[in-house]
């Protein structure tokens, strides 16, 4: 944190959120929906999720009462900022045919919607983002739907100060205090004095937001309290995953009889894939209608895990579950290196939380860790 | 003035069902303006007396086949359409009348009715496609409508109908719906169980009920584990498995492993 360290109060955050609103952002930020964190529109504090945190394991996800005031006082919510950036569906043309001729009409291309500011942005979360960002941006054909939403968006970042039992981002490098990428990040101080957040900034937008905001300059006490409780929360990581050598560690294992064991396990439902938010797969769905004279082209998400996703002319490539955990995993945390150059896991927790059956990336990692290897054995 | 081409010819039939499928048809009100001038519904009993004879371009099959009968009936039928999907769990996997397959008929008889001897029944209910060639079976008890349109647009434009065959799950995380069970505690068949209502029942905090049969890699023993884990009895994982789509194949078999009577295991 640098001089410029700034801090709100709780007006003052009131004040953040009004100054986005103003500027014709469409403010999205943590609520409690069904039980669990979910972003969604937010307008005022009292719409996020006051004194509410969670417990996460493997299979498991539970709100609970905090018996405080934080407004930030949870980890990964159900789902990242993909759902937002990258949304599950999207149009990508419609199609009308005339007597004569068929008009392809590409104006349903971006903007699709108002601009976005996201605040609580974790961490990991960040990270995954800026992973999407070299992955849909710098390809050859970059995807200027993602493109159009992501120049737009203003991002409010959060440091994860009570991580939850299924977060390694400690692991992956990856948190739990953000490192670049966002426009301000937020630590939020409650259990000693006043509640408030030290804010740093991140961009000259970010700066100009904050100016029209009551922001006082940082004392070197709150920087230190800001840079204790991210120390703590470092500490007090649910989860671990020993990353030196994995990329060589999944490579061997291509045929290691481990995978039959998650097999029997995992229940190809696909839950791991669309809750994490590195993950980018989709497919194309062309739509008619009855009359047959319009259609409709979207991209929708998909999964390695659906057997459809790996059909190809003479049937699917992936018709095991074995084969299709291998795949996930190895791409995660083998291939996407090669491919990307860093892991394709940002430590969130998610696939784990959210899998039916408590299958747990950290732990299937660990098992191939100490399976014998086979050295001699091809694909 | 040239002659307008004649439209495809529609039928609609009906076997052992509760009507349920084609009702969703009647459901397509914004649409039905659309389907009638694209189809010309030449056999709908529940729909208009009108008959039109055939050959049929497409007939949508409801219902299993639970009678003699019926099951003369659906050659004939068979042979009078060029194109025949079934529609729905009773035509595609006989539905929850197949509860029947796990029993013995003589005996569900001999307690319901005072006359048994004038029923005319089989011994089990089957899918269409246990008797004839069946061009495509659409899932759900009862279809879903949107599913519905596609397969018709389909059917009309001679392409493969867009259905997919992943897990209930896709279309709760599509929809951005908290997972039941992992947020609740809630068993839900949505993992092992095809995709296609667009995730009704847990978009109502509900588990799913398997309306849709098997999705296409249901890892049956696996789930059932986790059914365990989540403190349900076999019993009554038997029970939630023998529902709208009892008798397809992943669900029966599933249901007869763990199945704590000696009669299932016997059979
Ligand atoms: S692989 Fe799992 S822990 Fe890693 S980023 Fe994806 S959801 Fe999070
Ligand atoms: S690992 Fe878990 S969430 Fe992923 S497909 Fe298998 S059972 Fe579903």
């Amino acid at each position: 944190m640098t001089d410029d360290t700034r801090v709100l109060g709780l007006a003052g955050l009131q004040a953040l959120i009004d100054a986005l609103g103003l500027r014709g952002y469409t403010v999205i930020g943590p609520t409690v929906r069904d039980g669990a964190i979910v972003n969604a529109p937010i307008s005022s504090l009292d719409d996020l999720p006051r004194g509410i945190g969670d417990e996460q394991d493997a299979a498991h996800y539970r709100l609970r009462d905090r018996g405080d005031e934080a407004l930030f006082g949870f980890a990964a919510g159900a789902q990242s900022a993909k759902p937002v950036l990258f949304p599950s569906d999207e149009l990508l043309w419609r199609s009308r045919r005339t007597a004569d001729v068929t008009v392809i009409d590409r104006e349903v291309e971006p903007p699709p919607g108002p601009p976005y500011a996201l605040i609580g942005v974790r961490s990991c979360d960040l990270r995954a983002i800026l992973m999407h960002d070299q992955i849909l941006l710098e390809r050859t054909a970059a995807d200027v739907h993602y493109a159009a939403r992501r120049a737009e968006s203003f991002v409010v970042a959060v440091a994860c100060t009570d991580p939850a039992g299924t977060c390694f981002c400690v692991s992956m490098d990856t948190g739990p205090s953000p490192r670049g990428g966002y426009d301000l990040a937020l630590t939020e101080l409650y259990a000693d004095g006043e509640h408030r957040f030290v804010v740093a900034v991140g961009t000259d937008r970010g700066a100009e937001v904050l100016a029209e905001v009551a922001a006082t300059t940082a004392t070197a006490d709150d920087v230190a309290v800001a840079e204790r409780v991210i120390t703590e929360a470092s500490g007090r990581m649910g989860r671990a995953l020993q990353t030196d050598g994995l990329k060589y560690l999944l490579y061997a294992n291509v045929e290691s009889p481990h995978w039959d064991d998650v097999a029997s396990r995992c229940l190809a439902c696909t839950n791991c894939t669309l809750v994490c938010p590195t993950c980018f797969c989709t497919s194309v769905e062309d739509v008619t209608d009855l009359t047959g004279v319009n259609a409709e082209r979207h991209r929708v998400w998909d999964s390695c895990f659906s057997e459809e996703f790996s059909y190809i002319h003479g049937g699917s490539v992936r018709e095991s579950t074995r084969s299709r955990y291998r795949q996930w995993i190895t791409h995660k945390l083998a291939a996407w290196e090669d491919q990307f150059g860093s892991f394709g896991c940002v430590g969130c927790g998610r696939c784990i939380t959210w899998c039916p059956a408590g299958i747990d990336i950290t732990v299937e990692a660990a098992a191939l860790r100490g399976t014998p290897r086979k050295t001699s054995q091809r694909s | 003035m040239t002659e307008a081409p004649a439209l495809p010819k529609l039928a609609v039939w009906k076997f052992a069902s509760c009507d349920g499928c084609q009702l969703t048809l009647l459901n397509c009100e914004d649409e039905l303006l659309t389907i009638v001038g694209a189809v010309n519904i030449a056999y709908f009993p529940e729909a208009t007396r009108a008959v039109v004879a055939g050959p049929y371009d497409v007939s949508l099959v409801e219902g299993s086949i639970t009678t003699p009968e019926d099951a003369e009936r659906i050659h004939e039928i068979r042979s009078m359409s060029r194109s025949l999907v079934t529609i729905g769990a009773c035509a595609t996997a006989g539905g929850i009348q197949a509860l029947r397959n796990f029993g013995s008929v003589a005996e569900f008889r001999s307690i319901v009715y005072a006359h048994p001897e004038y029923l005319s029944t089989l011994d089990r209910s089957t899918p269409i496609s246990a008797h004839v060639n069946v061009d495509f079976e659409l899932r759900g008890c009862p279809v879903d409508k949107i599913q519905l349109l596609e397969v018709l647009a389909s059917a009309l434009q001679s392409r493969n109908p867009r259905i997919p065959t992943y897990s209930v799950c896709v279309e709760c995380k599509r929809r951005g719906n908290i997972c039941v069970t992992v947020a609740n505690g809630t068993p839900c068949l949505g993992p092992v169980t095809q995709a296609g209502c667009g995730a009704l029942c847990p978009s109502f905090a509900r588990g799913c009920y398997g309306c849709f049969g098997p999705q296409d890699s249901p890892n049956m023993a696996g789930f059932t584990e986790r059914l365990r884990g989540l403190g349900m009895s076999d019993e009554d994982a038997v029970r939630i498995y023998r529902t709208f789509n009892a008798d397809a194949e992943a669900f029966r078999a599933e249901s007869e492993r763990i199945s704590p009577s000696k009669e299932d295991a016997a059979r």
